[in-house]
């Protein structure tokens, strides 16, 4: 199965140095063990652009879908075999990047 | 002559876990084992009393079962792989061999207790899917609708297909971490049992905590060598022991030193001593249900409340807040305080947990007491008062409210 791991923030500082480190080598292992996908930090909910082409005419908005304290400040897609390897890994996850994880599944 | 109605709840007490648990194996779904499982019982229901009681009645439930979910899988005309598998393995062949479906009930008991699922979800979950009680039974017990009840099974079993929960025994790292999950349900529904929190419910409920025991035997037959596991179930049978003597006929709570101790169960007590005893004697470090249990065996080792050994209590309760510093341990271990250094030595310790505790009606009952022992009778009433306003059990009401009239 694959999982989406949110990255959740409440504050607009990026990682730090040591948090970068120690997510660098959280997706080395990721890579060794076979679990990895894909990864990411995102830019800041300030920096995204909300488009609604469902009427004809392409709308853009400035800023996120939603206003939230909360935010997405990154994510992974893993690969795992069921939620017990993949709650480990989030788990792992978290420490590395110094924030709260959410586990989801894919379809 | 046998009777049939006996039979078939003895046999739905014994199988109903080992059926929904062999049958979730094999399709790997528990939404189609629950259902099976159930046609199965009132399958039985119906042709028992006709046919007669077959010779080996966990066999012919599973294999009734199974038909039951191959019937469904093909009445729904799945084309997906699952119906493939289910027609390669579908068969007549007697169930398994006993000790590889008593691990299947492990698995179903972990899964239904995975910590990704919400704690009241893991409860009904699990008295659903390993008590067998039924959504209706399970609503009234936790005082919701009906509908709501049947959601939240619904909406677990759903989840634990979606998010991938897997159906195994958790690996050796996680075990006994997830082993005190589970442990933490059954504790938690013994205990709304034995002191139900909401007034429209009887005070005591002989029903949930038959079901808890109940349970914990089953998960220490099958996991014999786990300390704390044998911990729960000695400090279930210790407290169980107590239960009738613990009401008055009036209805008013009877706290441990008024208790009638002739009225407590004495087979439920040697069972328990036993646990404790034999736990001792491996000499390994206990972990907090051990250490409870140990403490109810003091308890009910003294045959009057004056011969109690309160400083092994007090011991006892030492070792425990290093393992757990809960605010609520610390105010039990200030109740044994109490009868060892005196209540003024035991209010001091109560009153400085006033900053985590000022919710919790146990803290004021607390309080009232010792305030009432050391003759503060106006503090002793005010906390008394505060007491009532926060208890939710009948009967525990009922005693407070005793307790304060009777201040002078």
């Amino acid at each position: 199965m694959q999982y989406l791991f949110s990255v959740i923030h409440d504050q607009p500082d990026l990682a730090t140095s040591d948090e970068m480190a120690a997510i660098n080598a959280f997706n080395d292992r990721l890579k060794a063990q076979g679990h990895w996908v894909f990864a990411g930090g995102l830019g800041a909910p300030s920096a995204a652009t909300v488009i609604d082409n469902r009427g004809g005419e392409a709308v853009f908005t400035d800023g996120p879908f939603v206003e939230s304290k909360e935010y997405l400040a990154g994510f992974w897609i893993i690969e795992a075999p069921d939620l017990d390897v993949a709650l480990g890994l989030a788990a792992a996850g978290s420490k590395s990047c110094n924030r709260k994880v959410e586990v989801r599944p894919f379809l | 002559m046998v009777d049939v109605g006996e039979v078939i709840t003895r046999a739905h007490h014994e199988e109903w876990a080992r059926v929904v648990a062999a049958l979730t194996r094999r399709f790997g779904d528990l939404d189609i084992a629950e259902e099976a499982a159930a046609e199965a019982f009132a399958a039985a229901v119906e042709r028992w009393p006709a046919d007669g009681v077959p010779p080996n009645p966990g066999a012919w439930l599973t294999i009734t079962a199974n038909r039951k979910a191959i019937d469904r899988i093909r009445r729904e005309n799945k084309r997906d792989h699952k119906q493939k598998e289910a027609q390669l393995l579908y068969d007549d062949d007697p169930p398994e061999p006993l000790g590889a479906i008593d691990d299947e009930r492990l698995r179903l008991i972990f899964t239904c207790c995975h910590p990704a699922l919400a704690m009241e979800t893991r409860v009904a979950l699990t008295l659903r899917m390993v008590g067998g009680l039924t959504v209706p039974e399970i609503a009234r017990a936790f005082l919701v609708q009906e509908s709501t009840m049947g959601q939240r099974i619904t909406r677990a079993k759903a989840k634990i297909k979606a998010a991938g929960i897997p159906y195994r025994v958790p690996s050796a790292e996680d075990l006994p971490a997830r082993v005190s999950g589970v442990l933490a349900v059954l504790y938690l529904i013994f205990n709304e049992g034995y002191l139900a929190t909401a007034p429209e419910t009887d005070p005591v409920r002989g029903d949930l905590t038959a079901e808890a025991i109940r349970l914990t035997r089953l998960i220490r037959a099958l996991m014999p060598e786990d300390g704390e596991v044998a911990g729960l179930l000695a400090l279930m049978l210790l407290t169980e022991a107590r239960r009738t003597a613990r009401v008055s006929a009036s209805g008013e709570l009877v706290t441990l030193d008024e208790q009638d101790r002739g009225a407590w169960d004495a087979a439920l007590v040697a069972e328990g001593h036993g646990l404790v005893r034999k736990r001792l004697a491996t000499g390994e470090a206990p972990g907090r249900y051990q250490i409870l249990a140990a403490i109810n065996a003091v308890h009910t080792s003294a045959r009057d409340v004056r011969d109690t050994d309160w400083s092994q209590v007090v011991a006892l309760y030492d070792r425990l807040v290093r393992l757990d510093p809960s605010p609520i341990i610390a105010l039990n271990r200030a109740v044994a305080i109490a009868e060892l250094d005196g209540p003024d030595v035991a209010l001091a310790a109560v009153d400085r947990l006033e900053d985590k505790l000022a919710d919790y009606h146990a803290y004021h009952a607390t309080r009232a007491d010792l305030l009432r022992r050391l003759g503060r009778s106006q503090e002793s009433r005010a906390a008394y008062d505060k007491a009532i306003e926060l208890a939710g059990n009948t009967a525990e009401t009922a005693y407070l409210t005793r307790r304060r009239d009777q201040l002078g």
